[in-house]
């Protein structure tokens, strides 16, 4: 079989994802094709004749960001006509179902190179923005007992014991961690400033992160979902499955939650054969990727199943992981992906997550299976996993190891 | 023609006149015979549609239109659905074709409209309405059914999608003709002998007025009210309609609002043509389901059949008291004093002090202010009614009454003390009447002074609060004759309250079967149940509390008595489960609400949250049953209580015993009532009837107990393909 390797990762810094933010101005689409400008000038041994597809994670495939962004940015970034485009969507995993999909069809044989990727700009795009079923058509939202995933996000807490300074705390670490490892440089060879038509910067650098963070810091922020949770009757209905307790606590807020952003990433994927033929030097293999159906209300619990699963098809164990990357979409999903999978603070997330950094929706799953990979390198360990929850009760993940 | 349920006639200025006047009933219905005589109606119109100015529909009955042919809608099976739809879509294209016929079309709403009523009434532009006190609405929501003769469709379109839901479609609120009119269901009120003249006048008013024959949903530029799932400002509460509505149902599986609100929004993201087909697929799946034919068989058959006096010893005159003295001035004495004089009666309200009788009436006093603060009543009649019952110490006051609701403390000797000490003073032969929950009839009347006192003596079982709670349970007593029991039957029904017959044993009807769930709760608590599930079980069956609460405000003590007295009567030594879950929570100081301590603890006398010692007296397992169990088990411990009743000839009719159920100790509403549940259950598995509900039954005894194992009564009942007596 086929190896799958990463040549190469890039990604935008992450605006702030309202029309304040830095990146609001631009285009989704532009966010993009920056990204896939750079890829050709640091790689310009490579022929883009050979580029396969462009896939891209996108979470609201509508307005700046419908009809396929990922073809249109191949033609607007000039790539030849040939290089095709798609663009897939689950949810906040999109970007790592990318890579996913893109390693499995090199892995197949059936296509040399494809760069995998996703982009949203949620500024210009909000969240649910696209509608859909599952929330908006009554029959299908009772039958499947929605609720906005920070109820989710709060039931775990309630039910794992999760005390609001609990979130708080590794919200406030994720910001300091994020701070040190932008003071430290260890993004600089990922991120890809962003400049306007003319070159001039328009951001270089993630703009969310505060750096001085403290559970007394974020010990002000009213919870996000408590009104919504009474006041929607979505605490009621996650009630009615977990019947056994009394009432959610919900200790979720701006502040531990992920941060709303605007950006891209992009993947390149490749067998040996293109790494040879153009003298790229891989970076990293990916072995394994999994993708796993978990329960719906409570919706975020997926990471720790996908990860089971993905280790498992390759007959390994948590233990045989050096780092770990799970998406901070809530502190509580963090917190309760480390709980089962007994694994440490001190090796997940060490560069700071979501929290601190944002989760532009469509991108991430690619934002931190890169930051994963140059954390292997600058580490000198061997194997990483990246892991997301999903919207819909659903887990990703992906175990990379360095070549 | 004149065999037809729909008359033709036009008059000299071109108007017709449709007359709605079903020749086979009393009242017009969405029959065949309607179908057929308004499609050729329509016909007609079109074809004299150069000389048509305009059209009135009215009716030749006392009412409007009665709706839905519920009779013929109770055979209908999934196997139907083909038919039904289509029979239910050519019904509706006629109407459409009428609102569409190009001249101005007005209603003519002479008596109720309610159901289909309303829909013929809503296909046309324009409704005027007699003054009068009857009810217009769309109240199929309470029968498990959706209006689906455009009733969604064009209300969605009136009002837009949320107004429609809550305040129209959702509740099947009944209006009185002026708040139809206030709502904008109707257009104008006019005096009954002027409703055809005004609705001629109108059509003549607007024959050349443009676009007057057109919906304004079929006009150019129409937007559906407060805009469709697509706009901004409705797709922002859109995610949140379904859950506030399982919220406002407890998360009962209760099908029909369900189905409302997604006929609505779907209908509301459509065309009209494609809107009304969806609501006929809605509606086809209600109707042709088990859960419809259970809430109909309850609440249109059995209470009608109750209203209508089925069970009410005939060949006695009607009764209507007089005067009544009610003994007891607590809560239900002063409730009852209420009932009664609102219902035009005067009443003597009289208890130890008049200081104590005084706080009884003005229980009366507040509720009125209540009403006429938020304009429910005029002063003056509120006025009226407070001076009806006079507050009294002493016994002559109860001079010529002829009517007595005694409603003192649980106590044989001090209630048959205090009608003893009146009994010198009420006129020959009046009606004796007891508000006891529990305590046995036939022994009370033992006690009683009086000619033919017995024969006279009767229980009124009345529920707390007694001024909202709708069903009044009459206990016929050994030695009650058939005269008393007709007359409290008429009382019952003069105070607007609906009766429920139970013949006298332990426990009446309705605290004998509210005991077993009770007490099936509390054997969760000793199981180690999470209370919580305990609790949203029962609600999501449909009950409107939980057995734990219901402990804590009947009080345990209470209960812990009635249980002793109960197994001492039944000879056992053994403790119930009541007497042993109840009697641990009392011996922690926690006898409930009363108390501000039970199963829950009170702040300033409001629930909060369970106990937490509780789980020290009763720690809770390892494992956890299905919350499909917990939910099975509140429900089939009353039902197999509700048989073993009929069994021993406590209730002798489905009707009540449905109707008692639901009415009197909340039993779920869309089962239909207790015995209802038990010939009509409704499978999870969808199968249904009385060899399901056997099925389940052995399922939970194999698992929980022989309790809940059904008796050969029911068994033969199931063989033989019969059903409890209706």
């Amino acid at each position: 079989m086929a190896e799958a390797f990463i040549y190469d990762h890039l990604r935008t810094p992450r605006g702030r994802g309202k029309k304040t933010g830095a990146l609001h101005e631009v285009k989704p689409v532009d966010l993009v094709v920056g990204l896939l400008d750079e890829a050709q000038k640091r790689n310009p041994t490579l022929d883009t004749d050979r580029v396969d597809d462009i896939v891209l994670g996108v979470v609201s495939p509508i307005g700046d960001q419908g009809m396929d962004i990922a073809r249109t940015a191949s033609l607007l970034s000039g790539l030849p006509e040939t290089v095709a485009g798609v663009q897939v969507n689950r949810f906040c995993a999109s970007g790592l179902e990318a890579v996913n999909q893109a390693a499995a069809r090199v892995r197949s044989g059936f296509e040399d190179l494809i760069i995998a990727g996703g982009v949203e700009s949620m500024s210009r795009v909000p969240l649910g923005s696209d509608g859909g079923a599952w929330a908006m058509d009554p029959a299908t939202n009772l039958a499947t007992d929605f609720v906005p995933q920070g109820i989710g996000a709060d039931l775990i807490a309630t039910l794992e014991g999760f005390s609001r300074t609990d979130v708080d705390a590794l919200a406030a670490e994720s910001h300091a961690r994020a701070d040190k490892a932008w003071s430290n440089g260890y993004f600089e060879n990922s991120v890809v400033p962003v400049y306007d038509k003319n070159g001039v910067l328009v951001l270089s650098k993630d703009e969310l992160i505060r750096p001085g963070t403290s559970v007394e810091s974020l010990a002000g922020l009213k919870p996000s979902f408590e009104q919504q949770g009474r006041d929607g009757g979505f605490d009621e209905v996650a009630l009615a499955k977990y019947h056994w307790i009394e009432k959610i606590n919900h200790v979720h807020h701006a502040g531990n939650s992920s941060g709303i952003v605007d950006g891209a990433a992009i993947v390149v994927i490749g067998n040996e054969q293109v790494g040879k033929d153009y003298g790229l030097r891989p970076r990293a293999r990916i072995i394994s990727t999994a993708v796993i159906g978990s329960e719906p209300t409570i919706m975020l619990t997926g990471p720790a199943p996908a990860a089971r699963k993905a280790l498992a098809k390759v007959g390994l164990e948590a233990k045989d992981i050096d780092l770990w990357e799970i998406n901070e979409a809530f502190a509580a999903v963090a917190l309760r992906f480390m709980k089962d999978m007994g694994i440490s603070q001190d090796v997940t997330n060490v560069n700071g997550g979501a929290m601190a950094m944002g989760h532009p929706l469509g991108a991430t799953g690619a934002i931190i299976l890169g930051t994963l990979v140059d954390e292997l390198e600058r580490q000198g360990k061997r194997r990483g996993l990246a892991t997301l929850c999903v919207g819909a009760g659903m887990g990703i993940a992906t175990i990379v190891e360095l070549v | 023609m004149t065999d037809t349920a729909v008359k033709y006639d036009i008059d000299g200025d071109g108007i017709v006149t449709l007359t709605l006047d079903d020749p086979g009933q009393s009242a017009n219905t969405m029959n065949e015979a309607y179908a057929t005589a308004m499609a050729e109606a329509v016909e007609r119109l079109y074809a004299d549609a150069d000389r048509v100015k305009g059209v009135v529909i009215t009716s030749a009955k006392s009412t409007f239109f009665a709706g839905g042919d519920l009779k013929r809608m109770m055979p209908l099976r999934k196997e139907h659905a083909a038919e039904v739809f289509a029979e239910v879509e050519g019904i509706k294209a006629t109407l459409r074709k009428l609102e569409l016929f190009p001249k101005p079309v007005v209603a003519a709403i002479n008596g109720a409209a309610l159901g289909g009523g309303l829909e013929i009434a809503l296909a046309a532009n324009h409704r005027i309405a007699a003054e009068g006190r009857y009810e217009i609405g769309l109240p199929e929501v309470t029968l498990g059914l959706l209006p689906g003769g455009g009733g969604v469709t064009r209300t969605v379109r009136m009002f837009g999608i949320v107004t429609a839901l809550t305040e129209i479609l959702g509740q099947g609120t009944r209006f009185k003709p002026e708040a139809a009119q206030a709502k904008g269901l109707v257009d104008e009120l006019v005096a009954a002998d002027q409703l055809v003249v005004r609705a001629k006048a109108w059509v003549t008013e607007n024959a050349d007025v443009e676009g007057a024959g057109l919906q304004p949903w079929d006009k150019p530029g129409y937007k559906i009210p407060g805009g469709t799932p697509s706009s901004p400002s409705l797709a922002a509460f859109l995610p949140a309609l379904g859950p506030i509505l399982r919220k406002q149902i407890k998360q009962a599986d209760m099908r029909a609002p369900k189905a409302i609100l997604s006929a609505a929004v779907e209908g509301a993201q459509v065309d009209f043509e494609t809107a009304t087909r969806i609501e006929s697929r809605y509606f086809v799946s209600l109707v042709t389901g088990q859960q419809a034919k259970n809430m109909i068989q309850a609440f249109f058959f059995d209470l009608g059949s109750i209203n209508s006096g089925a069970l009410r010893p005939a060949g006695v005159e009607k009764y209507r008291p007089t005067k009544a003295v009610v003994l007891g001035a607590g809560m239900m004495g002063a409730g009852i004093a209420y009932v009664l004089a609102r219902a035009g009666v005067e009443v003597v309200l009289k208890d130890v002090s008049i200081e104590a009788a005084e706080r009884g009436k003005s229980y009366t006093a507040g509720l009125n202010e209540k009403g006429v603060s938020r304009g429910k009543i005029s002063q003056e009649k509120a006025d009226e009614i407070l001076g009806r019952i006079t507050a009294t110490a002493s016994a002559e006051d109860a001079a010529g009454a002829d009517l007595v609701v005694e409603a003192v403390f649980e106590d044989v000797a001090l209630k048959q003390k205090v009608f003893n000490e009146i009994t010198p003073f009420l006129a020959e032969g009046a009606l004796l009447c007891s508000n006891t929950s529990t305590l046995p009839i036939t022994d009370l009347a033992k006690g009683l002074d009086g000619t033919d006192a017995a024969a006279r003596f009767i229980g009124l079982h009345f529920f707390s609060p007694v001024d909202k709670m709708p069903l009044v349970e009459i206990i016929k007593g050994a030695e009650t004759s058939d005269e008393t029991l007709a007359k409290a039957y008429d009382v019952v029904l003069a105070i607007k309250k609906t009766p429920m017959i139970a013949h006298d044993s332990r426990g009446f009807y309705t605290s004998r079967v509210i005991g077993t769930v009770i007490e099936e709760g509390l054997r969760m608590v000793a199981e180690g149940v999470h209370p919580y599930s305990i609790e949203r079980a029962a609600t999501q069956a449909g009950y409107p509390v939980g057995p734990l609460q219901l402990a804590d405000e009947l009080n345990l003590e209470l209960m812990v008595k009635i249980a002793k007295t109960t197994r001492e009567a039944l000879g056992s030594e053994e403790l119930t489960t009541t007497e042993r879950v109840a009697g641990k929570l009392i011996a922690a100081g926690r006898s409930g609400k009363l108390k501000g301590a039970g199963f829950y603890d009170y702040v300033d006398g409001k629930r909060t949250s369970i106990w937490e010692g509780l789980a020290e007296l009763f720690p809770v397992a390892e494992e956890q049953p299905a919350i499909a169990d917990l939910r099975d088990r509140q429900t089939f411990i009353e039902a197999i209580e509700t048989a073993k009743t009929f069994e021993e000839g406590v209730v002798t009719s489905a009707a009540h015993a449905n109707i008692g159920s639901v009415f009197g100790i909340g039993f779920p509403p869309a089962t239909g009532g207790a015995a209802q549940f038990i010939t009509g259950y409704d499978a999870a598995d969808g199968s249904f009837g009385i060899e399901a509900f056997l099925k389940r039954a052995d399922e939970l005894a194999a698992a929980y107990g022989e309790r809940f194992a059904p008796t050969p009564y029911l068994r033969e009942m199931a063989a033989k393909g019969e059903s409890f007596p209706a």
